[in-house]
């Protein structure tokens, strides 16, 4: 945690939660401690890997600290339970200025955000409300609100409808799975949680896949993508495009595939092949 | 209880048994069973629906045409209606989603008829009145929303097999309009679950699957995060579960359940739902399916039934759509197919869905969402030409 914080900037792999009972996530640790509020998941449709939506070219960012994931749930009398969904102002401004700052600093020009603020009006309301101010500041940038349902209508009808689409946590973590069914699964997605003082980590989000653990079989390109997402957040985003440019021949390519995609190769093969192709 | 993450290579089946896939369950509207025989005009029937004395009387239908493409996709309906001599007649209200509340009459009407066909009710974003549509289910105690989504042979859509019904618990959850503001600048909003309607949700479904054939039904969750809450939910289905032996019953959670829907829905049979979830999964699924224009679906309680177009997204359209009058009538015309159904006239139901099947597969009029340039007045003038 330490360094974490000293060098401003990590790396991570999947880690497992014990399921129902046991010490508490590990991954939710984490965010909390580091003060993560922001989750950054790209989505490119990756040439070579085909899957029925060949158009993605879409940014999720999700509010990580609140929303309906504040964990406050009790049960009033026996079977009737309360969960409570919090949104504050200062966590909605925190990540629609991130949302926008991103969209800038990576020549995006649209930016949605994500709502359900015609039934839940206070609290999407709320974000909504902070998100247009952000807006305003940036009036170069075009602003639109998307109700939920619409949304995911949206996408899995016409992908490039979309750009950046910011969220608060809930709604964030159900579109950014879909985003990512739609370019192929988490095994090729990457991600990137934003912390205070521009700290950032960067991480795969599958599983630790047990059954293939230690065989080389797995496919680094989840984890390689985040990389890449790390270097551009450091700035050096001429080495992170070389990068980028090297996976997605490779996968194009075909010839070194590891299992998950259809084809044998082993994890070294690939990477080799990653490198040959820098 | 599945938490992991899913890699491709990891591919989890969240099914015990493959449910029968959609291909091999037969959609064209008609019920062929292996006694059919042909008659004289070559017409092939299954055997006989016999009704009691006077069941074909005209029944009241209360009808709603709601805002924006809602007028111009009910009268569809009741041109299509009246061109088949269906027994029902249209008792028509007029309601705003910029209303306070629905009018008294109406729903005495529909408490009367206790069937009701409607078109969509805008729902002002971010302040002001509460959704009408959510009121008119929380009077009428209409706890069980439908929608059924699936491949309409001859439309192309980017996945086939697709046969899903997504059951949504539809009183409670997250809309039950319970927010606060604590200090300026937090603000709360409640989600309740209750027992009492967890069970009543799943006793539907299960009963809904048991009925129709199917095969199995999962739950949609985020009882990972949400322990008590959708906990609570997941336990009323799992002893509804037990009563139904013959009934597969699995369980997702959400987020990896819309992934699935992308990658492969065929693996989808009866869903499911609490309140939000049900929406995000029935537009998806709708989405998949080939999108909220052709999708039907309905509402229903102990005591009323209120038909609409099955994803709430798109069902008030917008202005270019009224103006030019391209609406999609596709989806209200199968949801009033359900609504004949529903009152008990098979053939009219039957006679309907093999129009606009027809229509549909044909190819020619399609409004714009499916491809195509046609009118809603085309579609119609089309489906009406295919009665049989």
């Amino acid at each position: 945690m330490e360094s974490v914080r000293k060098n401003g900037i990590g790396l991570k792999g999947p880690m497992t939660t014990p399921i129902g009972k046991g010490f508490r996530s590990l991954n939710l640790t984490l965010r909390k401690s580091l003060g993560l509020y922001a989750n950054v998941r790209p989505c490119l449709s990756i040439p070579g890997y085909k899957t029925p939506y060949d158009n993605v070219d879409l940014v999720t960012i999700r509010e990580n600290t609140e929303g309906e994931y504040s964990g406050l749930e009790h049960q009033v009398v026996k079977g009737v339970v309360e969960s409570l969904k919090i949104i504050t102002r200062h966590a909605s401004l925190r990540v629609a200025d991130y949302a926008f700052q991103y969209a800038r600093s990576n020549g995006r020009k649209r930016v949605s955000a994500i709502h359900k603020a015609n039934i839940m009006k206070k609290t999407d309301g709320l974000f909504l409300q902070c998100c247009r101010e952000v807006a305003e500041k940036h009036p170069d940038i075009v602003y639109e609100e998307v109700i939920i349902d619409n949304c995911c209508m949206m996408l899995v009808k016409n992908p490039s409808l979309f750009d950046v689409l910011v969220m608060p946590n809930l709604y964030g973590d159900i579109i950014s799975d879909l985003c990512a069914g739609l370019i192929g699964g988490l095994g090729l997605t990457p991600s990137c949680n934003i912390g205070d003082n521009g700290l950032a980590l960067a991480e795969a989000v599958h599983g630790t896949a047990p059954d293939i653990a230690g065989k080389n079989k797995a496919n680094p390109t989840a984890l390689l993508l985040s990389s890449v997402m790390m270097l551009r957040h450091l700035g050096m985003v001429e080495k992170a495009d070389r990068i980028q440019k090297a996976i997605l021949k490779t996968i194009e390519e075909g010839k070194y595939l590891t299992g998950d995609l259809g084809g044998k190769a082993s994890t070294t093969e690939y990477t080799m092949a990653v490198c040959e192709h820098l | 209880m599945a938490l992991s993450r899913l890699a491709p290579y990891f591919r989890r089946r969240c099914s015990v048994t493959r449910p029968i896939p959609a291909a091999e369950r037969r959609w064209d509207g008609h019920c062929r069973s292996p006694q059919s025989t042909e008659n004289v005009f070559g017409q092939r029937r299954s055997i006989t629906y016999m009704p009691r004395p006077g069941d074909g009387a005209p029944r009241a239908v209360t009808l709603i045409p709601g805002d924006g493409i809602g007028p111009l996709v009910t009268d569809a309906v009741v041109q299509v209606m009246k061109a088949m001599h269906a027994p029902i007649y249209f008792e028509e209200f007029e309601v705003s989603g910029k209303m306070d509340k629905i009018p008294d009459v109406v729903m005495d009407s529909i408490r009367k008829n206790k069937v009701c066909l409607k078109g969509g009710l805008a729902t002002p974003v971010g302040g002001g009145v509460s959704s009408l549509n959510v009121q008119l289910r929380k009077e009428l105690d209409l706890f069980a929303s439908l929608v059924h989504c699936f491949n309409l042979p001859g439309l192309p859509t980017r996945h086939d097999n697709v046969d899903i019904v997504v059951i949504r618990e539809n009183t409670e959850g997250e809309y039950s309009g319970l927010e606060h503001e604590v200090i300026p600048g937090v603000v709360e909003s409640l989600k309740v679950i209750t027992k009492f309607c967890s069970e009543r949700i799943a006793k539907y479904a299960f009963e809904y699957a048991y009925l129709n054939n199917r095969k199995l039904i999962t739950a949609v969750h985020k009882a990972n995060i949400m322990k008590l809450a959708d906990g609570l939910f997941l336990e009323s289905c799992r002893e509804i579960a037990k009563k139904y032996p013959g009934i597969e019953y699995n369980e997702i959670i959400v987020d990896n359940c819309c992934m699935q829907l992308v990658a492969r829905p065929e693996q989808f049979d009866v869903m499911v739902t609490p309140n939000l979830y049900g929406n995000l999964v029935a537009n998806t699924a709708a989405g998949i399916a080939g999108g909220t224009g052709v999708m039907p679906g309905g509402n229903v309680g102990a005591e009323h039934a209120v038909f609409e177009q099955g994803a709430s997204a798109g069902n008030v359209g917008n202005e270019k759509l009224v103006k030019e009058k391209r609406a999609n009538p596709i989806a209200l015309l199968l949801s009033s197919s359900m609504l004949l159904r529903h009152l008990q006239f098979p053939a009219f139901a039957d006679r309907l869905e093999q129009a606009v099947m027809g229509v549909i597969k044909e190819g020619v009029h399609r409004t714009k969402d499916l491809g195509g340039t046609s009118t809603t007045q085309e579609v119609v003038d089309a489906v009406i030409a295919k009665l049989g």
